[in-house]
C-alpha cells in the first residue's frame, strides 16, 4: 500500500505528464472514476476542498478550460477566484513574478495558471509555495487536457494499453499534442502524429512517435484519432495556404472513416472549427466521444485538485461523501 | 617616465613568437622592450615576481556589447571594460547596438574617450554598418572609422539585404577595416528562442533552425569573393557554417570568424527547465556543433575566440522564456571556461588558446597588441593557469550576473593585467 502511495503522489505542482510515472497518471485516472458521479447529483457539491482558495490565473483567453476547472473546484467545496490577465508581462507592465508573489501575499492554497509562454507555469511553480496547476502553457504542455483524453480513451476501450492513437493537426503549437505523446506512451499506447509537415515540430520522431503526412494513412494505422483545431492565425503566418484547402487534404470527414478497416473513436480537445479540421457529421456522428471528453474533463480536474490537496486516491470514494 | 618594469620567473607563453618557456619580460615606456631569459632588470626598474605564473599578450576581445548609452543598468562602458581586465582582456571591441545605436562620429568618439577615461582595457568602437542598424543606408563610415571605429558591424541584426552586404564589403575596403556580420536569416528565425530541434520541440519553444546562420553565412562568403572584401562572421554556432567557411579559407577568401567560449562547451540542454541564463542568440545547439565549431578552431577555419559578452539586468532574465533577452555575461568567465572546453581535454595547448585569444584576432585585425614582441605595446596577463576557482557571479565585476555557469568549478584564474605597461587589475587587491 505504501508502495503504490509514494508512486502515485503528484508532489506540489502538476505542470505536465513529461515527469510523472505511468503509475501516478493511472492513479489520477482511478481517482477521477468515483468524482464522476457528483457532477450527475442534484446537489452538485462535496466538501473535500472546503476552506481553500484557489485563483484561476488565466493570461490567455479560454472558456472550456477556465469553466471546467471552476466546476470542479466548485463542486469541491473551493472558493474560487477568476484573474483573466491579458497579455505577457512586458505588455501589461507587471512582471509574472510580481504577479505570483501579490497573489501569494494574499495567502492562497493553489493557482491554475493558463499562460501564452512554454514555461509559464513551472516559471510560476518555482517561485510560490502554493500548488500549481498547469492550464496549458504555451507550446508546451496542457495535462489536464490529455488526462481527460485518456480518461475519454479507456472509457471507450477499456484500456490505452496496445492502443494506436494518432493525434491529426497542426502538432508544433499543441501543448494537448506533447501531453497526449507523453501521457498515451507512460500508459503503453503507441503514438502517431499526422499533418503537413510545415505543422510537425523538428525532431518529434525522437519522442518515440511515428509521422504520418497524409491523412488517410494515420485513419488506417488508428484506433483512435485526436484532432486538433487549427488556428486562423496559422494560415496567416503562412503556416498553410487556406483552410478549405486544409479540409481537403486532412480534414477528418466521413468519407475518410469510411474507408478505416475498424471504427476509429475520435476525440476533439475544442473548440471545432467545422468544417476545417472536421466535418460535422463526424463530430456530430456515432464514433464522436468530444462531448464524453467534456464531462470527464471536470472529473479529472476534481482528482487533481483532491489529490494536490493532499487526498489519497483510495480514500476518494469516502473523499466526496464527506467522510475523509 | 615611468619606471621599468621587470617581469621574471614566469612561464612566458607568447605563440607569436613560438616562445613557451621561464623567461623575462621587460617594459620601458609602455612598450615591451625585450623579452629572454638573459636579459636583466634596469636599476631603476620595478621587479614583479611571476614565478609560478604564466605571462603572455594581453587578451583580445573581438566581440562585447557594453551597453551604454542606453543601457547603464545592464552595463557600461566603465564596468565592462572593468570586467575586462579582470577577465585578462587589455582591448575589447565595443559593438554598435546600443540604444541610441553608434551609427555617427560623435558617439564613436564618445565611446572610444569614455573608454579611455576609466583605464581599464583599450575600449574600440565599431560602428553601425547602416543607419540606426535598420539595414537600409550605410552609415558615413570614413567618418566612423575617422573618428575612430576600427569595424562596423550592425550586431544584434544581420545584415539582410543582399545588395547592401556587397555595398558594405566594397566601400570598407577603403578604410580596410571588416564587415562583422551577425548571420542569421530573420525570415528562418522566425521568432525562435533557442535551438531547434528535440529540445526545443519538447519544451515546446519556438526553434532556430541552424540553416538560419548557415545560409547567411554562405551567402556572405560568396559576397566576400565576389567583392574581395573582409568578411568577419560573428559567433559561429552551426556545423553547416563551419562547412562554408572551410570553403572559404580553401579558396583564400578574405573571410574570418570567431566562435564565443559557450558555444565551444554548452549544449541546448542547458535550456531545459526553461533555464532564461542558457538564452542567447545563437543559441546553444547539440554535441555536433559544438564538436564542429571546437574542431573548426583548432584547425583554424575559425580564426579566434569572442566572448559576445552580453550582460543583461537579472529583472530581465527573471520572466518567461520567450521574453526573456538573449545574452551570456562572458569576459569574467571567458578564459577559464576555454581552458575547461580546449585546454583541458587536450584539443589546443595553453600556447594554442592564447593564439585564438589575443594573437590571432591582433593577426586577423590588423592590431599592434597580441604579442611580446620588442616594440609591442606592453598589453600582458599574468595567470595561473592551474588555479581552480568557483564562477560567483556576485563577484563579477560586470555589473550584471547573467551566466548558466553559476557555481561551475574553472580552471585558470587571471592574476595580473597590465595595459600600455600599466598594471590595471591586480587580483589580490580585487579580490
Amino acid at each position: 500500500m505504501n508502495e503504490t502511495r509514494r508512486k502515485m503522489e503528484l508532489g506540489k505542482d502538476l505542470i505536465g505528464l513529461e515527469h510523472l510515472p505511468g503509475e501516478t497518471i493511472r492513479g489520477i485516472l482511478d481517482t477521477a472514476e468515483p468524482f464522476k458521479e457528483i457532477s450527475e447529483r442534484a446537489i452538485k457539491k462535496v466538501p473535500v476542498l472546503r476552506g481553500k482558495t484557489i485563483v484561476n490565473l488565466f493570461f490567455e483567453p479560454s472558456t472550456r478550460t477556465r469553466i471546467s476547472f471552476e466546476f470542479a473546484e466548485k463542486r469541491l467545496g473551493a472558493d474560487t477566484v477568476n484573474v483573466a490577465a491579458s497579455g505577457s508581462s512586458v505588455v501589461k507592465g507587471e512582471t509574472l513574478v510580481d504577479t505570483a508573489r501579490n497573489l501569494e501575499a494574499m495567502r492562497i492554497d493553489m493557482v491554475v495558471i493558463r499562460h501564452g509562454s512554454s514555461g509559464a507555469a513551472q516559471f510560476l511553480a518555482d517561485r510560490i509555495p502554493s500548488n500549481v496547476i498547469n492550464g496549458g502553457d504555451g507550446q508546451h504542455e496542457h495535462p489536464t487536457q490529455a488526462l481527460l483524453d485518456l480518461l475519454t480513451l479507456r472509457d471507450s476501450f477499456g484500456r490505452i494499453e496496445g492502443l494506436k492513437v494518432c493525434i491529426v493537426g497542426d502538432i508544433v503549437h499543441s501543448r494537448v499534442a506533447r501531453s497526449n505523446i507523453y501521457g498515451l506512451r507512460k500508459l503503453g499506447a503507441e503514438v502517431a502524429v499526422c499533418g503537413p509537415r510545415s505543422l510537425i515540430p523538428a525532431s518529434i520522431e525522437e519522442m518515440g512517435v511515428q509521422v504520418f503526412t497524409h491523412v488517410e494513412d494515420a485513419i488506417q494505422w488508428s484506433d483512435a484519432l485526436n484532432v486538433l483545431r487549427l488556428q486562423l492565425e496559422r494560415m496567416n503566418a503562412g503556416f498553410i495556404p487556406s483552410l478549405r484547402e486544409y479540409n481537403r487534404v486532412y480534414g477528418v470527414t466521413r468519407r475518410r472513416l469510411e474507408q478505416a478497416p475498424r471504427d476509429v473513436v475520435v476525440l476533439h480537445p475544442g473548440p471545432m472549427n467545422r468544417g476545417v479540421e472536421i466535418d460535422s457529421d463526424v463530430a456530430d456522428g456515432p464514433q464522436s466521444v468530444i462531448l464524453p471528453q467534456v464531462t470527464n474533463g471536470v472529473a479529472v480536474r476534481m482528482a487533481v485538485l483532491y489529490l494536490l490537496a493532499g487526498g489519497a486516491p483510495e480514500r476518494a470514494e469516502e473523499a466526496k461523501k464527506g467522510e475523509a | 617616465m615611468s619606471r621599468p618594469l621587470y617581469i621574471h620567473g614566469g612561464r612566458v607563453v607568447d605563440p607569436s613568437q613560438g616562445i613557451d618557456e621561464v623567461s623575462a619580460v621587460l617594459v620601458m615606456d609602455g612598450e615591451i622592450e625585450a623579452i629572454g631569459s638573459d636579459i636583466s632588470a634596469p636599476d631603476d626598474a620595478e621587479r614583479m615576481d611571476a614565478t609560478g605564473l604564466a605571462v603572455s599578450p594581453g587578451l583580445i576581445d573581438v566581440h562585447v556589447h557594453l551597453r551604454e548609452p542606453g543601457g547603464e543598468h545592464k552595463e557600461d562602458i566603465a564596468s565592462g571594460s572593468r570586467a575586462a581586465i579582470a577577465g585578462g582582456f587589455t582591448t575589447i571591441w565595443a559593438m554598435p547596438n546600443t540604444d541610441p545605436p553608434i551609427d555617427d562620429p560623435a558617439a564613436v568618439g564618445y565611446v572610444r574617450a569614455a573608454g579611455r577615461a576609466v583605464r581599464a582595457s583599450r575600449v574600440m568602437p565599431i560602428g553601425a554598418a547602416s543607419i540606426g542598424q535598420k539595414g537600409e543606408k550605410m552609415t558615413e563610415i570614413g567618418e566612423l572609422v575617422h573618428a575612430g571605429a576600427v569595424a562596423v558591424s550592425d550586431d544584434g541584426h544581420p545584415v539582410r539585404d543582399s545588395g547592401l552586404m556587397r555595398r558594405l564589403l566594397e566601400y570598407t575596403q577603403t578604410f580596410d577595416i571588416p564587415v562583422l556580420q551577425h548571420s542569421e536569416d530573420p525570415g528562418l528565425t522566425h521568432g525562435g528562442v533557442m535551438n531547434e530541434g528535440r529540445v526545443a520541440t519538447e519544451l515546446g519553444l519556438r526553434g532556430i533552425p541552424n540553416a538560419a546562420e548557415a545560409a547567411m553565412v554562405a551567402r556572405d562568403v560568396l559576397l566576400s569573393e565576389l567583392t574581395g572584401g573582409h568578411l568577419h562572421v560573428c559567433h559561429v554556432s552551426a556545423r553547416q557554417s563551419v562547412d562554408h567557411l572551410r570553403w572559404a579559407k580553401e579558396r583564400g577568401l578574405r573571410v574570418t570568424s570567431e566562435v564565443t567560449p559557450h558555444h565551444l562547451l554548452l549544449t541546448e540542454e542547458l535550456v531545459r527547465g526553461y533555464d532564461t541564463q542558457a538564452k542567447v542568440n545563437p543559441p546553444l545547439r547539440i554535441e555536433e556543433d559544438v564538436e564542429a565549431v571546437r574542431e573548426a578552431l583548432v584547425e583554424g577555419v575559425i580564426d579566434v575566440i569572442a566572448t559576445d559578452h552580453a550582460p543583461h539586468h537579472y529583472d530581465e532574465k527573471e520572466r518567461e522564456f520567450d521574453d526573456a533577452p538573449f545574452g551570456i555575461n562572458g569576459l569574467e568567465t571567458a578564459f577559464g571556461l576555454c581552458m575547461k572546453a580546449l585546454v583541458l581535454p587536450g584539443h589546443l595547448t595553453l600556447s594554442g588558446l592564447i593564439d585564438r585569444m589575443s594573437c590571432a584576432p591582433a593577426r586577423i585585425m590588423g592590431l599592434p597588441t597580441g604579442s611580446l614582441r620588442p616594440g609591442a605595446p606592453a598589453d600582458i596577463v599574468l595567470y595561473a593557469p592551474d588555479e581552480t576557482w568557483t564562477v560567483d557571479p556576485s563577484r563579477f565585476h560586470s555589473r550584471s550576473r547573467n551566466t548558466p555557469l553559476v557555481g561551475w568549478e574553472l580552471t585558470g584564474r587571471i592574476r595580473r593585467t597590465i595595459v600600455g605597461g600599466e598594471v590595471r587589475f591586480d587580483a589580490e587587491n580585487n579580490a
